[in-house]
C-alpha cells in the first residue's frame, strides 16, 4: 500500500507552496506521485529519485576525473581548507534550511570567512534599496484577502513562480475578494510581452532599461504633475490613467523581479518603486514585495540578519561582521582575487556567475555541497552530495514574504548520505579542533 | 551540581522585605536554599545583591526586530566586537544581534526577558531568534487585539470561544501571554485607516476597541493565565492622548484577577509614557504623567511599565502599523511595514530622540514623572519599550535619573529648550529619589508577580530559581550619578538557575537558557476547531498543519507552564 503525505512544502521557489501531496511507496523509500505542485516542483521531487545521482563525495583528480571518497575524507579536506585559508568565500545557502545556515555561520566566524547568498546576483539590489528607503510590505495572505490592484513589474510569475498567481495574487477568492480575479485589476510592466502580461488588464510595454523613468513618471502622475508626451515608450495619457486606476484601489501591491533589480539603474529602480508605493499610501493602502527566487534565500538573509545584522555579503574575516556590497560581494571578491578558497552550498554559481568568476573558483581550493550534479560541482575540487532539504530532511525555510514554514521530510535519503547540517556540523567540529577553540 | 554561597552582601529582596541587610545567599542545584554544606564562597562584602532582573516588555526577537536589523546597517557602525573564546561576535546598538542581546542583558543582571509582540504566523521566526539568544530565559506574547477570530467571537460576546481560541493559539505558537496592540486600529490599517479612540468602530468587523479589550480581559481571566492581558492602547504618541489612556484604563474597573499564580492585576498597560501626553498639537505638547499615574495609583487591578525615553538615536518598531506610518510622515525617515494576514501588522521607522528637540525633552520627563509619581513600585516596571523609547542597554542610565535628582537636573540643564521642557512638565519640581528597594520592586519582584512567575523569579527566597546578580555598588556610600550608571551597567557576578554566567565581570558561560510558554487546557470546543479549519482552508496561505511550531530546532529547551481551565 502506498502512503499519501499531505501538507508537504515544495522546496523550489520563493512561493514555498505548502499544500503538496506526495504519494510514497509502502516502504517509505520511493516517491510514487506528486500532486498539486507546478511543473518545476513536480520535477524537483522526482529528481531526488534519480538512480544516477551522486551518493558519496567525489574528489577531483589531477587529470580532471573524479574519485569517490568517504564523507570523513570530505570533512577533513573541507576543514583543512577552511583552517588554512585566510579568507574563504562561503557562497550559496539559498536552497538549504536555516539550521544548516546557522552552523555554516559559526564556521565562518571561527575561520574568518565571507558569507554571501544568492541575493548577491538577484535581490541584493532590493536589499540595498530597502536600506535606503525602507519597504512597506505584507504577507501574501493580505493580498489574497484584500488586494484589488496587482502590479507585476519586471517579473514573470507564469514561468518563474507558477503557482503564485493562483495561490496569492491574481485568482484566489479571499475574505474581501470573493470574486477572485474579477475583483482585481492586474497591471504588468515588462519590455517583452509574457505569459503573465497576457493576463493583465493593463500592460505597459516599457522601453528596455527605462523602468526608473516610468516609475518616477507614475509618482508625478499621482499628483497630476506635468509629464512629457512619452515616457519610457508609454504615452503620458496612459500613465495618468494607470496612476488614477492605482489610486482608486482599496489595497494594492507591487511585485517586482529581476527585470528591475538587475537591469540598468539596479537599486535605484527599487528606490523609486518603494517611493511610489509610499506615495500611494497617501491615497489608499499599498504594499510592495520582491519576488524572491530560491525557496530559502529569504531565510538566509533573516538568519544572517539576526546573527550578524546584515542580510548578505557578510565579511567576517576580522572575527566580526562587515558589510559593503561591491566590496564584500561574491563576484567582486572573486574577480579581485580577494579570497583564497571557495565553499559553495545549495546553489549553482557555475551556471550563473560571470565566467571570470567561475574561472577563479576552478583555480582555487573549492568545495561544492549540492545534491545535484551542476556546473559548479564539476569545477570544484570536491563535490559533497547531500540529502535534499524539504524532501529527505526537514528544516525551516522563509517564504518570499518572510513567513517561516518548516519543510517536511517525505522519504529517506539513500543510505549513508549526510544532510547539509550534518556535514557542516562535522566540519565545524573538525575546524574547532584545528583552530583550538571550544 | 555545584553549591555557591554569596557572603556578606547588601541584599535587596522585596519579596522577603529585605532592605539592604547584610546577609548571605546560598545556591544549590539551581535553586536558592537556606544553607549549603560545601559551597564555593563568593565574597560580596560592600556589594549589592539582588535577584536576576526581569524585563516585562522588550522587542528582542522576531520579524520586525529583524527588519530593523536588516534595513539599518548604520546601526552596527563602530560597535561590532569579534568572537572571543566561546563568545560569539556581537553587533548593533538599538537592534543588537541575538548574541549581543543575551550578553548585554546578562551584563546588566537581567536573566528573564519577554518578547513583547509575536505575530502568530511568524512564531517560528521568533523562536529561532530566542534559540540564538544566549543565557536569558525568554517568553513571547502572541498578539490578539486585531485577530479575526477574536474580533468575530467578541462581536457576539462569545467569551468561552475566545478563551478556547486563545488556548489553541498559545499552544501552537508556544506563546506566553495575551498581547493587544492598538486593538482594532491595526486591523483598520489593513485599509490604511486607524482607531484612535476606544469607541471607534473597526471597519467591517463592527466592533470597538473597548469591546475587544473587555472581552480579552474576561477571556484571560476565564483561562486564569499567569499574566494579565498585556495592552498597548489606542492613540499612541499623539498630543492629548492621555484622555484615551484614561478611557482605556477605566475598562479594567470591576474586574478581579482569577488565577493560581499570585497575580492581582487584570490589565498591564505597557509603555505608558507614550500614552500620557497633553496638549493639542506639538507646539503646546505637555506632560500629563500626573493624571495617569494618579489613576494607576488608585486602581489596584492594573499595572504599567513605563517606556523611558533615553535620548538616543533608536529604531521604533511596533505592531501599531498606522502609528509607524504616521511617524514616517513626521520624521521622513525610512519606513518598513509588514501586514500579517488575519492577525496583525507591524511597522519600523528609525527615530532620533534629540536633546535639542523640545518634544523629546518632554517625553523624557513624562517617563521619569510616571515612575516618580507612582506609589506602588510593584505595579510600575522599568522598560524602555526597547528599542522604541531607547535601547535596553540604557537601563542603568534610567536608574541614574530615577535615583538621583542631581542627575535629572544636569540633564534638564543640557536640553536646548530647557525652559520649555520645564514649563511643559513637572520633572524639575520632583525631589523623589528611588531607593534600591524600590528599584528591586520595579525590576524584579514587581514584574515577576505581574507575569505570574513569582514562584520562579524575582526574589531570593529559598525555593526560587537561583538567578542572582551582584553589583559592585555599596549602598552605604555616597555616589556620584555616573557611578550609579557604571555599577548597574556591569554586574560583578551573575548566576542563572544556579549556573555561574559572569564571574569578576567576565561572561564565562552561555548557561542553560529556557523558552517559557503557557499551555492552557480547555474543554473540547468543536465550534472553535471548525472555525479554525475553515479559516485555514479559505483565508490563510499556509495550511493548518503547517502552522504549529514543533521541533527541537525551534525550542531546544522548553519550560511549559500548564494551566487547567477545563470546567
Amino acid at each position: 500500500m502506498t502512503k499519501t503525505i499531505t501538507d508537504v512544502i515544495c522546496p523550489f521557489c520563493g512561493t514555498l507552496c505548502d499544500d503538496i501531496e506526495v504519494v510514497v511507496s509502502d516502504d517509505g523509500k520511493k516517491i510514487v506521485e506528486v500532486m498539486n505542485a507546478c511543473a518545476i516542483g513536480y520535477e524537483k521531487f522526482h529528481h531526488s529519485q534519480a538512480t544516477d545521482r551522486a551518493t558519496r563525495p567525489r574528489m577531483q583528480q589531477a587529470d580532471g576525473s573524479y574519485k569517490e571518497v568517504s564523507y570523513d575524507e570530505a570533512v577533513e579536506y573541507t576543514a583543512q581548507m577552511f583552517a588554512k585559508s585566510k579568507k574563504t568565500l562561503m557562497y550559496g545557502w539559498s536552497s538549504t534550511n536555516c539550521e544548516a545556515q546557522s552552523v555554516g555561520h559559526e564556521i565562518a566566524e571561527i575561520c574568518g570567512s565571507v558569507v554571501d547568498n544568492t541575493a548577491t546576483v538577484c535581490h541584493g539590489t532590493t536589499l540595498i534599496a530597502v536600506q535606503d528607503v525602507g519597504i512597506p510590505s505584507c504577507t501574501l495572505g493580505e493580498i489574497k484577502n484584500r488586494a484589488d490592484r496587482i502590479l507585476f513589474w519586471g517579473c514573470n510569475p507564469a514561468h518563474a513562480h507558477p503557482r503564485h498567481m493562483s495561490r496569492y495574487s491574481i485568482f484566489p477568492r479571499g475574505f474581501f475578494t470573493g470574486k477572485g480575479q474579477h475583483s482585481r485589476k492586474v497591471v504588468v510592466v515588462d519590455p517583452r510581452p509574457t505569459d503573465t502580461s497576457k493576463m493583465a488588464d493593463y500592460y505597459f510595454q516599457v522601453e528596455q532599461g527605462r523602468d526608473y523613468e516610468l516609475l518616477q513618471a507614475f509618482r508625478a502622475a499621482l499628483k497630476h504633475e506635468w509629464l512629457p508626451d512619452v515616457v519610457a515608450g508609454i504615452p503620458k495619457e496612459r500613465i495618468y490613467e494607470g496612476a488614477d486606476m492605482l489610486k482608486a484601489g482599496r489595497f494594492g501591491i507591487i511585485f517586482f523581479g529581476m527585470g528591475v533589480t538587475q537591469t540598468l539603474s539596479k537599486n535605484h529602480n527599487i528606490d523609486a518603486a518603494i517611493m511610489l508605493t509610499k506615495d500611494l499610501n497617501e491615497y489608499t493602502k499599498f504594499n510592495i514585495m520582491p519576488m524572491r527566487g530560491h525557496y530559502n534565500v529569504t531565510g538566509s538573509g533573516e538568519v544572517l540578519g539576526w546573527q550578524f545584522g546584515f542580510p548578505y555579503a557578510v565579511d567576517i574575516s576580522r572575527g566580526f561582521a562587515r558589510y559593503n556590497p561591491g566590496d564584500t560581494t561574491s563576484n567582486d571578491l572573486l574577480m579581485r582575487g580577494d579570497v583564497d578558497s571557495v565553499f559553495v552550498i545549495a546553489s549553482d554559481p557555475g551556471a550563473h556567475f560571470p565566467w571570470t568568476s567561475v574561472k577563479k573558483i576552478s583555480e582555487l581550493p573549492s568545495v561544492a555541497v549540492d545534491p545535484h550534479f551542476t556546473p559548479t560541482t564539476e569545477i570544484c575540487k570536491l563535490h559533497v552530495p547531500v540529502a535534499f532539504v524539504g524532501i529527505e530532511v526537514g528544516g525551516n525555510a522563509y517564504r518570499m514574504d518572510n513567513v517561516p514554514i518548516d519543510t517536511r521530510k517525505v522519504v529517506d535519503p539513500p543510505e549513508g548520505m549526510l544532510t547539509d547540517e550534518q556535514f557542516l556540523e562535522k566540519v565545524l567540529h573538525r575546524v574547532k579542533e584545528l583552530k583550538g577553540v571550544h | 551540581m555545584s553549591e555557591y554561597l554569596i557572603k556578606n552582601g547588601f541584599v535587596f529582596d522585596p519579596t522577603q522585605k529585605i532592605n539592604g541587610d547584610v546577609k548571605d545567599v546560598a545556591i544549590q542545584d539551581g535553586k536558592i536554599v537556606d544553607k549549603v554544606a560545601k559551597p564555593k564562597v563568593i565574597d560580596a562584602k560592600g556589594m549589592t545583591v539582588m535577584a536576576g532582573a526581569l524585563d516585562i516588555h522588550a522587542h528582542v526577537a522576531g520579524p520586525k526586530v529583524n527588519i530593523g536589523r536588516i534595513f539599518r546597517p548604520e546601526d552596527k557602525l563602530f560597535n561590532e566586537t569579534p568572537r572571543k573564546g566561546m563568545m560569539r561576535s556581537e553587533g548593533g546598538f538599538s537592534i543588537p544581534t541575538t548574541y549581543r542581546t543575551g550578553y548585554a542583558y546578562a551584563r546588566m543582571g537581567y536573566t528573564t526577558v519577554m518578547e513583547a509582540a509575536m505575530p502568530p504566523l511568524f512564531a517560528r521566526h521568533v523562536h529561532e531568534e530566542i534559540r540564538d539568544t544566549p543565557i536569558i530565559d525568554e517568553g513571547a506574547y502572541p498578539v490578539f487585539g486585531n485577530n479575526w477570530f477574536v474580533l468575530e467571537y467578541l462581536k457576539n460576546r462569545e467569551i468561552e470561544n475566545t478563551a478556547a481560541y486563545i488556548a489553541w493559539l498559545l499552544r501552537v505558537t508556544r506563546g506566553f501571554a495575551v498581547k493587544l496592540v492598538n486593538p482594532g486600529g491595526t486591523e483598520a490599517w489593513g485599509w490604511g485607516l486607524n482607531c484612535l479612540q476606544v469607541t471607534d468602530p473597526v471597519p467591517y468587523f463592527d466592533i470597538t476597541p473597548e469591546e475587544i479589550i473587555k472581552g480579552l480581559i474576561e477571556a484571560n481571566e476565564y483561562l486564569g493565565l499567569p499574566h494579565s492581558i498585556h495592552l498597548h492602547g489606542n492613540n499612541l504618541g499623539n498630543p492629548g492622548n492621555y484622555t484615551t489612556t484614561l478611557d482605556t484604563l477605566k475598562l479594567a474597573e470591576g474586574y478581579k484577577a482569577k488565577n493560581n499564580f499570585g497575580r492581582d492585576v487584570v490589565m498591564h498597560h505597557t509603555h505608558i509614557q507614550f500614552h500620557s501626553y497633553g496638549g493639542t498639537k506639538w507646539a503646546d505638547f505637555e506632560s500629563k504623567a500626573k493624571e495617569v499615574a494618579d489613576y494607576v495609583n488608585r486602581q489596584k487591578n492594573i499595572s504599567i511599565d513605563v517606556g523611558f525615553v533615553t535620548l538616543d538615536e533608536t529604531t521604533t518598531m511596533t505592531a501599531d502599523g498606522p502609528f509607524e506610518h504616521h511617524l514616517t510622515e513626521l520624521n521622513h525617515l525610512k519606513w518598513a511595514n509588514a501586514d500579517v494576514e488575519l492577525e496583525t501588522a507591524a511597522g519600523v521607522v528609525p527615530y532620533i530622540y534629540s536633546p535639542d528637540i523640545f518634544v523629546s525633552g518632554v517625553q523624557w520627563a513624562v517617563g521619569l514623572e510616571i515612575a516618580l509619581f507612582s506609589k506602588d513600585m510593584m505595579r510600575c516596571h522599568l522598560t524602555t519599550d526597547h528599542p522604541n523609547a531607547g535601547p535596553f542597554t540604557r537601563y542603568p542610565r534610567v536608574l541614574k535619573w530615577l535615583m538621583s535628582q542631581k542627575a535629572r537636573d544636569e540633564q534638564i540643564k543640557a536640553f536646548k529648550a530647557s525652559d520649555k521642557v520645564v514649563s511643559q512638565s513637572q520633572i524639575a519640581e520632583i525631589d523623589r529619589e528611588l531607593t534600591l528597594f524600590e528599584v528591586a520592586q520595579m525590576t524584579r519582584a514587581g514584574p515577576a508577580k505581574v507575569l505570574g512567575l513569582s514562584h520562579m523569579y524575582g526574589g531570593l527566597k529559598p525555593g526560587l530559581d537561583a538567578d542572582v546578580a551582584v553589583y559592585d555598588f555599596n549602598p552605604e556610600k555616597e555616589h556620584k550619578p555616573d557611578e550609579i550608571e557604571k555599577a548597574f551597567s556591569h554586574v560583578k557576578f551573575l548566576w542563572k538557575t544556579g549556573t555561574p554566567i559572569i564571574t569578576d565581570g567576565e561572561i564565562i558561560s552561555h548557561g542553560n537558557k529556557r523558552t517559557l510558554w503557557v499551555n492552557p487546557k480547555v474543554n473540547e470546543n468543536p465550534q472553535v476547531m471548525r472555525d479554525i479549519h475553515d479559516k485555514f482552508l479559505k483565508f490563510y496561505t499556509v495550511t493548518e498543519k503547517n502552522y504549529e511550531v514543533t521541533g527541537k530546532h525551534f525550542i531546544p529547551n522548553p519550560f511549559v507552564i500548564e494551566v487547567d481551565a477545563t470546567r
